[in-house]
């Protein structure tokens, strides 16, 4: 088990790298960054603190130098938690970025807890009584999370919400805790806020998960060992949720590593609708100004929040599934 | 479970006789792999509605926009900004009844509380509905010039089925021309990925070594970034001066991009199932080259496989589409696509009075939901000796 957790942290920290290296010449690609605009207003300047300014950027990043050594320059700074200068904002990314972080976490994580609790119980309900009317229905609105695009739905819940109860149901927090430092009644207020991203983002995810634990609950079902528990003549309840249940969830967890995408993507695009204070929004804004340090950090947090998401996800399965043994 | 046999007894029960080409003897011909897969995919209801409902979004938006628009998809009605959907009657205000359907012609005024025009019909201005009009001249498949529209009003007076945009643009015309691009987009993404992938992934299967482990370590990379953000990063790196045909295929691209990696993935492990299998041998033993083996053996024999995943990635790439458009990374005005059109749609307080802006949305909805009905009716057809439970 440790050599196999060694071994993972290792390949994770490899694709890490090579992530952040494909990144940041992405990033790169579009002639002309927010950097050089910089720049440019400082030489207009032409005081002696703007040439100043623009000699120490220069050294900052390594701007006359070739691109690998700016890329060295800002990888080493991002491991030392130097995320590099936002130009827009004219303010360290890291400050601009280290509420909003924490904020994507809270609504990722609160997605993955709902998905799991609604699409778990569904699944089996829907596999034990299959071709009933519950099923059916399952299956239709099921059909309907996967097909809707996640923006469109915080849309029409945003409508709706404005139609019949009057108030927006936009943002994390309601105005009087929008800058309150944190306290029970601000942490209660974003839990009021916070189920209608969290069923928009996670409605994706939810869908796919109670197609997959329908699926190997079916599988399962019919397996003899199932069979032999109904013919010793346990209870129903017990040969579904003891014996085959347990069978069924583990495949569920591979595939955490499948849902774990869509809600990092969707809580991004979904966060501009719903105007909600996570990186989606500014993500989005850095790319289309090219402010790079910004964008090419933000995207790197997403990719590290994904690559720690499949990680923990294996190693639950790992610690669930006895079975499983990694040499 | 698997062996042909109580597949062939079930043909030759009388019980599954749903469609009326049902031939109860068994006829060596006809049993095929993909006759059978057929019988598979028409017993599944759903499917068969995915599918036609799916031909008809492509027969109307792809091949024939222009007949099927009423309009050009970017003509300009100045006086009917946010003009809400013409209502079609075939009763007029007299209690009478007409064979042929009319609208009433819109008065305009403006709301100075709001400051937005307020329509109001006109009972006194009748104008009915002509099929096969003369309207806005458009290309036939794109180089035969026409001029005649399914539908519309000989008298001048615009016919808005959906209502129109914050220009004064008939939204169901922007729908259809959009469509032509959502769907397509999807689909030439598709058809990039399908080539990549099973390319790659049958390269790395059957050579495996080094080129094996470099594909499949890219592939992981690929797949370590969240898609959205990485296409959003793809399509703010296309250069601005690009014509909108090259950004239209630069989406493509991107798309395909990153998803090439599951198909590749997944014929892989086909192919090294294969590699070793009789006929593969048999084959090289006789002196058969490598390219011959791939494609003769390798690729025919994952054929089924590839088409079902192709079929289920095309509803992700027309979500994703519409998700960066919608972003303002995708496409772009003056073109139309589906997530452009959302864009209007944008804020609540432009949507609560006209609620016909999120139209365009119901159209991805039932695209993307009946490319996934026809996806599962293709998956469980491809293998039609399994017996489905």
């Amino acid at each position: 088990m440790l050599a196999y957790l060694t071994q993972r942290l290792v390949s994770a920290c490899v694709t890490l790298v090579i992530v952040s290296f494909f990144g940041f010449i992405l990033i790169n690609l579009p002639p002309g960054t927010y950097l050089d605009v910089r720049i440019a207003e400082l030489q207009v300047m032409g005081t002696s603190t703007a040439t100043e300014q623009i000699e120490a950027l220069r050294a900052r990043f390594g701007l006359d130098k070739p691109w690998y050594v700016q890329y060295w320059k800002w990888a080493t700074g991002f491991l030392k938690g130097d995320y590099g200068r936002s130009f827009r904002y004219n303010r360290e990314v890291r400050e601009l970025i280290g509420d909003r972080i924490w904020m994507t976490i809270a609504v990722a994580s609160a997605t993955v807890v709902f998905s799991w609790v609604v699409a778990i119980p569904i699944g089996i309900y829907t596999a034990v009584h299959k071709n009933s009317l519950g099923d059916y229905i399952a299956t239709f609105l099921g059909f309907i999370g996967l097909s809707i695009p996640n923006f469109l739905l915080a849309l029409v819940f945003l409508v709706l919400g404005t139609q019949f109860f009057g108030t927006s149901l936009a943002g994390l927090f309601s105005p009087e805790y929008q800058d309150a430092p944190w306290s029970w009644a601000k942490f209660v207020d974003l839990l009021k806020h916070l189920w209608i991203p969290v069923i928009v983002v996670g409605a994706e995810g939810t869908a796919q998960l109670i197609r997959i634990m329908r699926g190997n609950l079916l599988d399962i079902i019919h397996m003899q060992y199932v069979m032999t528990a109904r013919a010793k003549g346990l209870a129903e309840r017990i040969v579904i949720y003891k014996h085959a249940v347990r069978n069924a969830i583990h495949p569920l967890i591979m595939h955490m590593g499948l849902t774990m995408p869509s809600i990092i993507s969707g809580s991004t695009v979904v966060s501009i609708v719903l105007s909600l204070p996570i990186i989606g929004p500014m993500y989005f804004d850095a790319l289309r100004g090219q402010d790079m340090y910004l964008a090419i950090s933000i995207l790197m947090f997403l990719a590290i929040a994904l690559i720690v998401g499949n990680l923990l996800a294996d190693l639950l399965l790992a610690w669930v599934d006895p079975r499983i043994r990694y040499e | 479970m698997m062996e042909p046999a109580p597949a062939r007894a079930q043909a030759g029960s009388p019980q599954p006789a749903t469609g009326d080409a049902y031939q109860p003897a068994f006829d060596p011909r006809r049993e095929t792999q993909w006759w059978l897969m057929w019988r598979r995919f028409r017993q599944n209801r759903l499917s068969v509605f995915g599918l036609i409902v799916i031909g008809l979004f492509y027969l109307t938006m792809v091949c024939f926009p222009g007949f099927i628009a009423p309009y050009y998809h970017d003509r300009k009605f100045d006086d009917y900004v946010f003009a809400p959907p013409s209502k079609i009657r075939f009763v007029d205000e007299e209690g009478n009844f007409h064979w042929r359907p009319f609208i009433y012609g819109r008065k305009t005024e403006l709301d100075f509380y709001t400051l937005s025009w307020v329509f109001t019909e006109d009972p006194t201005s009748k104008h009915p509905i002509y099929f096969f009009v003369r309207g806005d001249s458009y290309r036939l498949f794109g180089f035969i010039p026409a001029n005649i529209h399914l539908f519309g009003t000989i008298t001048g007076e615009p016919i808005f089925l959906l209502g129109t945009d914050r220009l004064g643009r008939d939204l169901l015309s922007r729908i259809i021309y959009g469509g032509q691009i959502s769907l397509t987009v999807g689909l030439v993404g598709v058809i990039l990925t399908i080539f990549l992938g099973t390319f790659l992934g049958t390269v790395s299967g059957y050579y495996g070594g080094t080129v094996d482990n470099i594909i499949q370590r890219v592939g992981e990379v690929l797949l370590s970034f969240p898609d959205i953000p990485l296409w959003a990063a793809l399509a703010a790196a296309m250069p601005p001066d690009w014509s909108q045909i090259t950004v239209f295929f630069g989406i493509s691209v991107i798309l395909s991009l990153r998803n090439w990696s599951g198909l590749a993935r997944q014929l892989r492990g086909k192919v090294l199932a294969l590699r070793e299998s009789e006929f593969v041998l048999a084959a090289k033993g006789l002196g058969a080259s490598d390219l011959y083996v791939i494609f003769r053996h390798l690729i025919p024999s994952t054929l089924s496989h590839i088409i079902v995943i192709a079929t289920l990635s095309i509803p992700g790439m027309i979500l994703a589409e519409t998700a960066l458009s919608f972003l303002g990374l995708g496409i772009q005005p003056p073109m139309a696509s589906w997530g452009v059109l959302l864009q209007d749609a944008q804020q609540v307080s432009v949507v609560l009075n006209r609620p016909w802006l999120l139209l365009p949305g119901l159209f991805v909805v039932a695209a993307v939901l009946c490319f996934n009905f026809l996806g599962d009716g293709i998956r469980d057809a491809a293998d039609p000796y399994m017996d489905h439970r």
